[in-house]
């Protein structure tokens, strides 16, 4: 027997240390199973802010303490059943507009334009947006996250390290005035604050085409997309109307104060079960 | 290891000696990058109101120039070096090993030009736009390929352990680049995933903890399972360990991304079983820690003489420390306390510093001696570089895990009244000695790059002249 020939383990990893073919077409299977198990359920189990198109969420249920079913149209506005059938406006608000507290709505215009604002500049590197469900979270900054707050969020913003403090439910918590400054110049409000300054973002108009496009791709995503009920043409076509004067840093600003005040959280749900 | 042969195989080895010397060059780079951005966390005047250079920015410049230029101009001269070497064969075709030179250094240059740009997709590590991103996939596809067919077309019977290791890596991070890179364009600048929220979190984090699986460990357990037999002159200690390491690592690791989305809005059970398999993957990682460390068995001695060996050596201490940082922190009562701090950064430090930047190191070195026939220009200035990269790890690590339980422990603390004891940011303000500490130790990190920089360049035009001298010595 050569020692080309000699066996060092079993038969059948002899055979694949063999072959090229057989230990490729192995990895490949092995590699495969964590993330199929994994992932693929995200899709269809309910809890995980996955529209399906249907409403129904894959039959999320949340129940109060009587242990009634909230309707998924208290936790995600739908234009067709709520009393307010339109995004917020700064031209031309209307009493018929969707109010904090109707539901996870998309972005409006400007927000979405601060949105890109927010990523261009890597803010989600030292900034989270998700709450945990514990005691000095929810002291600190408020009720913990659920899956629906970020179903609209083409490129998930969670953010894995709180350099500064998680930004979840900054909205309201401060005046636009507030942010302005301190995003210009966040020593002069924080002294404290390692935050680079940001006021050079109040000399660059927003960029209108990149958003006009932002909104029509949005309504393309083959997972939860915006409802074209909500992103209409008519939106659409106002974007620019919405978006005019405006600089990047008033875009960030309305992007950060449209944050985490759009679901009513009532006592005693466990919105996460 | 490579079966002898009655008539030597002339080898590829261009391609493989211009990857080394970039690897060395981006390692110099994408280092200085780091502590760059160290320094502006701790002194904040260093962003000096340029969007180009503001943290934000630099910080996926950062993590892109060490992980893909660096990282991945190490994997691949090591790779074409070892398919070759180990299946006693050229390189299945030594035009496209070049063609993944050009085009990998290509890719590095995009990387350059459009991140400080503002250029992002906003995922970890998977920042470059949607273009680069398909260049990307050509060029790894293109390795990928040529890698496999080399092995196919190997003279030896058996496929030896590091290209089992390194078709893994290929073939994972083809799944999760592609993947996770799914997006819809805006514009050429601009592109929005297809994913959303929950399912966006675990595919970027499938993507996120398996780029570290996969490509720094996997692809790195490749170097290390030739390296330091080479270099130690001594055997792999055991065939069989080595089995169980591979298949066990390679199913295994796929499943700890959801670890990084404890307590998030993610179902609770993905990231128990995160968390549950993490743990598990403390055996094999041990396992191959054990493998390699007891491969020096019978040669320990050599570690007073032999500088190389002491990166490896040092590579596989730290690769056992990380891999039992890790599952530690993915246990959910600790991660809890350690995510969303610096706790985090040290764990990835403690692995891209320690384990897969010093195994690098001692592979190049190695490499530098083959490549060029030669002995380095300085052996001194090789144990000044691996004093120097080990005292500004420890020092690195250490700051950013003091750091980061200090601030678990300050956000979660509260007073007798039952508020809470610190705001925000009194919390940023007790970071600041350990970011300054943090940014000294990168500092003491990117010198010892420097020193290994002007070792190897050195060395280079000393081989290249005593060639010189000898081919008109020969002519005469």
């Amino acid at each position: 027997m050569s020692d080309h020939d000699k066996l060092y383990s079993t038969k059948f990893q002899d055979k694949i240390e063999r072959s090229a073919v057989l230990m490729f077409v192995l990895v490949a299977i092995a590699v495969a199973v964590g993330g199929i198990v994994e992932i693929v359920p995200l899709f269809y189990l309910p809890n995980t802010g996955m529209s399906g198109g249907d409403g129904t969420f894959n039959n999320t249920q949340h129940k109060d303490m009587q242990g009634n079913s909230i309707p998924m149209d208290k936790i995600v506005w739908n234009p067709a059943t709520s009393a307010h059938k339109t995004l917020p406006s700064l031209v031309n608000p209307q009493p018929t507009d969707w109010q904090p507290g109707d539901g996870v709505r998309p972005y409006t215009a400007l927000e979405l334009t601060g949105r890109y604002v927010y990523i261009r500049e890597g803010c989600y590197l030292c900034h989270s947006q998700m709450i945990r469900p514990f005691r000095d979270e929810k002291d600190r900054y408020g009720h913990y996250s659920i899956a629906e707050e970020s179903m609209y969020d083409h490129t998930f913003q969670w953010g894995s390290k709180r350099t500064g403090p998680d930004l979840a439910r900054v909205g309201g918590k401060y005046s636009d005035e507030w942010h302005r400054k301190h995003l210009k110049y966040p020593r002069d409000v924080v002294p404290e604050s390692v935050m680079p300054n940001f006021f050079w973002l109040d000399k660059m108009p927003v960029d209108v085409n990149k958003t006009v496009k932002t909104l029509k791709v949005m309504t393309q995503m083959p997972f939860n997309p915006v409802p074209k009920s909500i992103y209409t043409e008519a939106y659409i076509a106002a974007a620019p109307a919405e978006l005019k004067d405006k600089t990047d840093l008033d875009a960030v600003i309305a992007f950060l104060q449209g944050l985490g005040n759009q679901v009513k959280f009532e006592e005693g749900v466990d919105y996460r079960d | 290891m490579e079966a002898t042969q009655a008539t030597p195989v002339k080898y590829d080895m261009d391609v493989v000696r211009w990857f080394t010397i970039a690897a060395v060059i981006y390692a110099v780079v994408g280092t200085l990058i780091g502590v760059y951005i160290a320094y502006e966390l701790a002194f904040p005047f260093l962003n000096f109101d340029i969007p180009e250079i503001t943290f934000g920015r630099l910080r996926p410049l950062h993590t892109n120039a060490v992980i893909f230029a660096f990282g991945g101009c190490t994997l691949m001269s090591t790779g074409y070096y070892i398919v070759q070497r180990t299946g006693a064969t050229k390189l299945w075709s030594n035009t496209l090993a070049w063609f993944t030179f050009y085009g990998w250094n290509l890719i590095i240059v995009c990387a350059v030009v459009t991140l400080p740009l503002g250029l992002s997709e906003g995922k970890e590590y998977a920042e470059l736009p949607w273009w680069v991103d398909i260049m990307i996939a050509v060029v790894w596809l293109s390795y990928g390929f040529n890698y496999i067919m080399t092995v196919a077309i190997r003279k030896t019977s058996h496929i030896y352990v590091s290209n089992w290791f390194t078709i893994g890596m290929i073939v994972m991070i083809t799944y999760l680049h592609v993947v996770n890179s799914l997006a819809i364009p805006v514009d050429w600048a601009t592109s929005y995933s297809i994913f959303s929220g929950v399912q966006d979190a675990m595919i970027q984090w499938w993507w996120g903890h398996n780029a570290v699986g996969f490509y720094l460990t996997a692809g790195f357990l490749g170097i290390m399972y030739y390296f330091v037999p080479k270099q130690s002159g001594r055997p792999v200690f055991s065939y069989r360990l080595s089995v169980l390491h591979f298949w066990t690592l390679t199913f295994g690791y796929v499943w700890l991304g959801a670890h990084h989305l404890q307590y998030t809005a993610l179902p609770d059970w993905t990231g128990s079983l995160g968390a549950a398999i993490s743990l598990a993957m403390i055996i094999p990682s041990w396992g191959g820690a054990m493998n390699g460390m007891m491969t020096l068995s019978g040669a320990w001695d050599k570690l007073r003489t032999d500088y190389i060996l002491r990166f490896l050596v040092t590579a596989l201490a730290f690769y056992a420390m990380s891999t039992f940082d890790g599952p530690v922190m993915a246990i959910k009562s600790v991660n809890a306390l350690s995510h969303y701090t610096d706790w985090t950064i040290g764990h990835v430090h403690a692995g891209a510093l320690g384990w897969m930047a010093m195994i690098s190191f001692g592979a190049l070195y190695h490499l530098v001696k083959k490549l060029w026939n030669t002995e380095m220009y300085s052996d001194k200035l090789v144990n000044v570089h691996f004093w120097i990269a080990l005292i500004g790890t420890v020092t690195y690590v250490v700051a950013m895990w003091v750091s980061g339980i200090m601030q678990g422990l300050m956000w979660r603390d509260y007073d007798e009244f039952g508020t809470l004891t610190y705001t925000f940011v009194e919390s940023v303000s007790a970071m600041h000695p350990y970011y300054v500490m943090r940014a000294t130790g990168g500092l003491l990190f990117n010198l010892g790059t420097w020193i290994m920089l002007f070792n190897v360049v050195m060395t280079i035009r000393k081989a290249v002249a005593v060639r010189g001298i000898n081919a008109v010595a020969a002519r005469a």
